[in-house]
């Protein structure tokens, strides 16, 4: 009896130090999670998140200080994906579920005042002052920047509709 | 008409369906089923009919706990099949509270718990036999020899229940071993080979099965009819049935070569115990078999070889349930590794070049 | 001839007595026609007609775009009421641009200039081109530009043309009747397309349970010694390109390849016939023949349609239905899509209508998978579809590929024969479906990227050009003082 308690209590102290060893020599001193979270956001830059830019925002999410839910153009599908990804439970209830949408500007009411052209992070927007504005659909990413400053609120975001060569088969909802 | 509901083809369908699929099986199992009740009596029957009827028992109320719907899911046949093959695998004259704690067993804890139907890793008669193996030993190895149904000194039907519900194995009635067991008792002993299978061994009784064994194993003629209904309807193909007893044979002739007074010949071993009955209806279980034509030969081998091993050098003279359970555990691995080739592609999965196409790139 | 077994496969009942010997009749002008401009595989075509033009039949009504698109025509004369969107011929019901043309009951032909000439004078370039001009797509249901493939003998060493004459679909009978009334003219488009593709060899494929084609085909083919008959068994999917040309010659199509990479192209009888008009009579396609059959359809017929037809008039002219059919189908029962409406238009590439009972579709409630591999046995294509689905169902789709989804061609043989009526086929639309809308998004997002860096280069350069401007002024202005420090010194 005596001689099984020594040998595992030394086989437990021996090994226990090694994994000290280990974790102070073997330490991966940066964070390469941060690249490939960043990688993961929209990459428009559009501040709906709070932070100066995809990078910072990349930062506090693996740092823990922001929630894996903060950026609304990436929806569900991202905070499910990082929440994946960094292995933490979240809460994702009080995520609508927003469909696709892109600006479109009302010409009727448009006055050309320049401060949407201005904030559209991908310059999606074309037009000069006192001309009418228009939206490039295709470099749209829908993040409502420019729907927040118009002083005419010519602008609204309509959802993007799927067309005969974008749409695909629902996933079939059986009882098993 | 159809507008509002958007399925995707194909709008026809085999007149195939689960339900049907384990009514044939039954009626694979049938010929077999009624020679053990005529054979063994009232008590076997007794013994079935509680078997069968726990397992739909618990199938249900395990399927009420889990808020599925009852109805659909009892009447696809799987529980009461699953009752059948373990009744088939019993002692005859086991009491009822053996077939009962089985088909809880192989409903609740080896079916249900892991998902339900299709989601079960091994092969639910064969979890339950396995228990009650190691639990009961006495009462799961306590053979008769056959008193036909009706025949004078076979226990009438009060008697019978007295047997199954009641206080259990008479003491004057006269218990056996089956073939296998009487061969390893005696070759532990040291008895050559022939002598101790002469009593217990004889070609045509075991061919026809009028000998102590389980409930439905021991004919070894109607079980291979059966299994040759079941490859006519194709609900199971050759490759596991054949790869298993080939393997099983092949290692009974070749040791049986080597060791002549202590390894049992290939005929021994092929109508003996559940060799038929495991090749064509037990490792043949749709869901817990491999799905590709060369996982299921890999499967039928190791099976076969499993048997051998366990039987000939292990502790248990039947080493079926073991082996399909083992074998089963690498059901999993083998569908990832052995993969169908793919139409168009080699064996590595890479598109095929063919020659002149090779031609014109050089 | 020897022929090959293909793996895999399954039986179903054809159904095809219900129209087989019912000889092909052609369907009064239907009060409006609507030609949708997207009725092939690629590019849809621009029209080059507005609302109130009046137009004659054959005319051009919209040309082809791009290098994989083709022309549409107007199937009858009469006047355009209008260019818009309309529910397309889709399982989807979203609409597409449309041509709503209303007939004037005269079918006046458009005048041509092009004199008639022998086919097989012209150059293999020429026919393309007349076959691209008349709007000839796949009519087997692909729709795949035709004149595309008669071009792959510029960049595939090609030996054989097969004309798939399989028709493996139960119910349809359209090729079928083509082969027996048409024989001659099918035969002649046939040999025109081998002209134009430069092989000497012809193969037509017809399945067994069409003896009256085969016979009638094998006696028209008796005049040309380079063509013969191949008597294929009865199996679905027997008309698929790849296992047809696999049950012929033995060679398996090299998976995300053409069968031209074997030597072989495969067309369709009908393509053959619709080939034949074009480059005999120079007359464009304008109609097709339909199968309309099924359980809930009072006189199941086959007719010659003119693209653009209303559904409903289809139905109507059979009858009408004699009871609520459980499913309304365009094309066969295996690979066809639900109809959202009788409005919808025919097109190119529709083969058949189909109004279905719910005893003719013997469907049920999906119940969970029992792993029977039922489907591994019946897939032509050597795939694992249970996995595959689970996979799918799991959201794995990575996983589905690894199974082999991208190498499924969809024909419903495991959905056919899953004892637990698990909608596979559904799944592996929905996976595919998915993996196309995921790259879409991964490249809006790269493309984003771009646009944003793009975006702060050009503020970045704007305030590089403001310090420029500034630092200018400040040494002008120092430079200046400086002249006048010196000035007054």
């Amino acid at each position: 009896m005596i001689p099984a308690l020594l040998s595992l209590t030394t086989l437990g102290l021996l090994l226990g130090a090694l994994l000290g060893i280990a974790a102070r020599f073997f330490k991966i001193e940066s964070n390469p999670m941060e690249a490939e979270i960043e990688a993961m956001f929209p990459g428009s830059q559009c501040g709906q998140c709070g932070f100066p830019g995809c990078t910072p925002a990349a930062a506090a999410v693996v740092a823990g200080t922001a929630p894996v839910t903060l950026c609304p153009p990436g929806g569900r599908t991202l905070a499910q994906a990082l929440a994946d990804k960094l292995g933490v439970s979240a809460d994702l209830s009080g995520m609508e579920d927003k469909p696709p949408t892109y600006a479109h500007v009302r010409e009727g009411l448009c006055i050309g005042c320049t401060k949407c052209f201005k904030r559209c992070p991908t310059d999606a927007i074309i037009g000069g002052p006192k001309q009418i504005h228009a939206v490039f659909r295709d470099a749209c990413t829908g993040c409502e920047k420019c729907y927040e400053v118009c002083p005419t609120e010519c602008i609204e975001m309509r959802p993007v509709e799927p067309t005969l060569q974008t749409w695909y088969w629902p996933k079939p909802s059986e009882a098993a | 008409m159809t507008g509002t509901i958007l399925v995707s083809g194909p709008h026809a369908h085999g007149a195939i369906s689960v339900s049907r699929t384990m009514a044939l099986v039954m009626l694979a199992l049938l010929p077999a089923t009624l020679f053990g009740v005529c054979i063994y009596g009232w008590p076997a029957l007794n013994l079935f009919l509680v078997t069968v009827g726990s397992a739909i028992i618990a199938e249900a109320g395990c399927l009420k706990l889990a808020g599925k719907p009852v109805s659909p899911y009892l009447k696809d046949g799987s529980a009461a099949l699953t009752g059948w093959l373990l009744a088939m695998t019993l002692p005859p004259w086991a009491p009822w509270w053996i077939g009962v704690t089985g088909s809880l067993i192989a409903i609740v804890i080896a079916k249900q718990v892991f998902g339900g139907i299709g989601q079960n890793l091994f092969n639910p008669a064969m979890v339950a036999r396995v228990a009650l193996l190691i639990t009961f030993p006495l009462e799961m190895t306590t053979f008769v020899i056959p008193k036909p149904l009706l025949s004078s000194d076979a226990p009438g039907f009060l008697q019978g229940l007295a047997i199954s519900f009641g206080s259990g194995f008479p003491v004057d009635a006269v218990s056996s071993a089956s073939t296998l067991g009487h061969v390893k008792t005696e070759i532990g002993r040291h008895v050559p080979l022939d002598t101790a299978l002469a009593p217990v061994f004889d070609k045509l009784t075991s061919f026809l099965g009028y000998m102590p064994g389980s409930l439905g194993e021991t004919s070894a003629l109607l079980i291979v009819l059966g299994g040759a209904y079941l490859l006519f309807r194709r609900i199971i193909t050759w490759h596991i049935p054949v790869a298993m007893i080939v393997s099983l044979l092949g290692l009974a002739t070749l040791f049986h070569w080597i060791g002549p007074e202590t390894y049992p010949g290939p005929l021994v071993h092929l109508l003996s115990g559940a060799t038929v009955l495991g090749a064509f209806f037990i490792a043949t279980d749709l869901v817990t078999s491999p799905v590709t034509p060369r996982g299921q030969l890999l499967f039928g081998a190791g099976c076969g070889a499993l048997v051998f091993v366990i039987r000939s050098w292990a502790g248990y003279p039947e080493g079926m349930a073991f082996a399909i359970m083992l074998m089963n555990a690498l059901t999993p691995l083998i569908d990832h590794y052995l993969r169908p080739r793919v139409y168009g592609r080699d064996r590595k999965g890479e598109p095929l070049v063919y020659e002149q196409e090779r031609e014109s790139a050089q | 001839m020897k022929l090959f077994k293909i793996s895999g496969g399954v039986h179903p009942d054809d159904c095809k007595a219900l129209t087989a010997k019912s000889a092909i009749e052609t369907l009064p002008l239907p009060a409006l026609l609507h030609i949708p401009l997207q009725q092939h595989i690629g590019s849809p075509a621009a029209p080059v007609v507005r609302r109130g033009d009046q137009v004659l039949k054959g005319q051009l009504l919209a040309h082809s775009q791009g290098m994989i698109s083709a022309p549409v025509h107007a199937p009858t004369s009469g006047r355009v009421m209008g260019v818009g969107n309309y529910p397309a011929h889709h399982a989807s019901g979203l609409s597409v641009r449309t041509i709503t043309l209303k007939p004037d009951g005269k079918d006046t032909w458009v005048s041509s200039e092009a004199i008639p000439c022998d086919p097989f004078k012209l150059d293999p370039e020429e026919i393309a081109t007349r076959v691209a001009a008349a709007g000839i797509v796949g009519m087997g249901g692909a729709t795949f530009p035709s004149a595309v493939k008669l071009n792959l003998r510029t960049r595939y060493t090609l030996k054989t043309l097969v004309i798939n004459g399989a028709e493996c679909e139960p119910y349809l009978t359209c090729d079928d009747r083509l082969m027996q009334e048409h024989t001659a003219e099918v035969i002649d488009g046939i040999r025109i397309m081998a002209h134009a593709l430069g092989v000497e060899k012809i193969i037509i494929g017809i399945e067994n349970n069409k003896p009256d084609a085969q016979l009638a085909m094998e006696t028209e083919a008796l005049n040309y010694p380079e063509v013969s008959i191949a008597r294929l068994p009865t199996r679905y999917p027997m008309g698929s390109e790849k296992h047809l040309v696999q049950t012929l010659t033995g060679l398996e199509t090299p998976a995300r390849g053409l069968t031209a990479d074997i030597g072989v192209v495969v067309h369709n009888v009908a393509t053959a016939l619709a080939v034949h008009d074009a480059l005999r009579h120079g007359r464009p396609l304008l109609s097709r023949v339909v199968t309309v059959s099924g359980g809930a359809v009072r006189e199941p017929k086959n007719l010659r349609v003119l693209i653009g037809t209303p559904v409903d008039d289809l139905l109507s002219y059979c009858g009408g239905f004699t009871s609520t059919p459980a499913r309304l189908i365009s094309g066969g029962p295996m690979m066809g899509q639900i109809l959202p409406s009788t409005r919808v238009p025919v097109v190119k590439g529709s083969n058949g209508v189909l109004a279905l009972t719910g005893k003719e579709m013997a469907s049920d409630t999906p119940m969970p998978c029992i792993r029977c591999a039922s489907c591994v046995r019946a897939c032509p294509c050597g795939l694992v579809p249970l996995e595959m689905a689970n996979f799918a169902r799991a959201g794995d789709l990575e996983g589905s590929v690894g199974f082999g989804l991208m190498d499924c061609i969809a024909c419903g043989s495991c959905a056919y024969v899953c004892p637990s009526n698990i909608p596979l086929v559904q799944y592996f639309n929905y996976a595919k479906g998915e993996l196309t809308a995921r790259q879409r998004t991964e490249h809006k997002q790269l493309e984003t990227k771009r646009l944003a860096e793009l975006r702060s280069d050009r503020i970045e350069k704007q305030k590089q050009a403001k310090r420029e401007a500034l630092a200018k002024r400040k040494q002008a202005a120092k430079a200046q003082q400086q002249e006048a420090a010196e000035a007054e010194a």
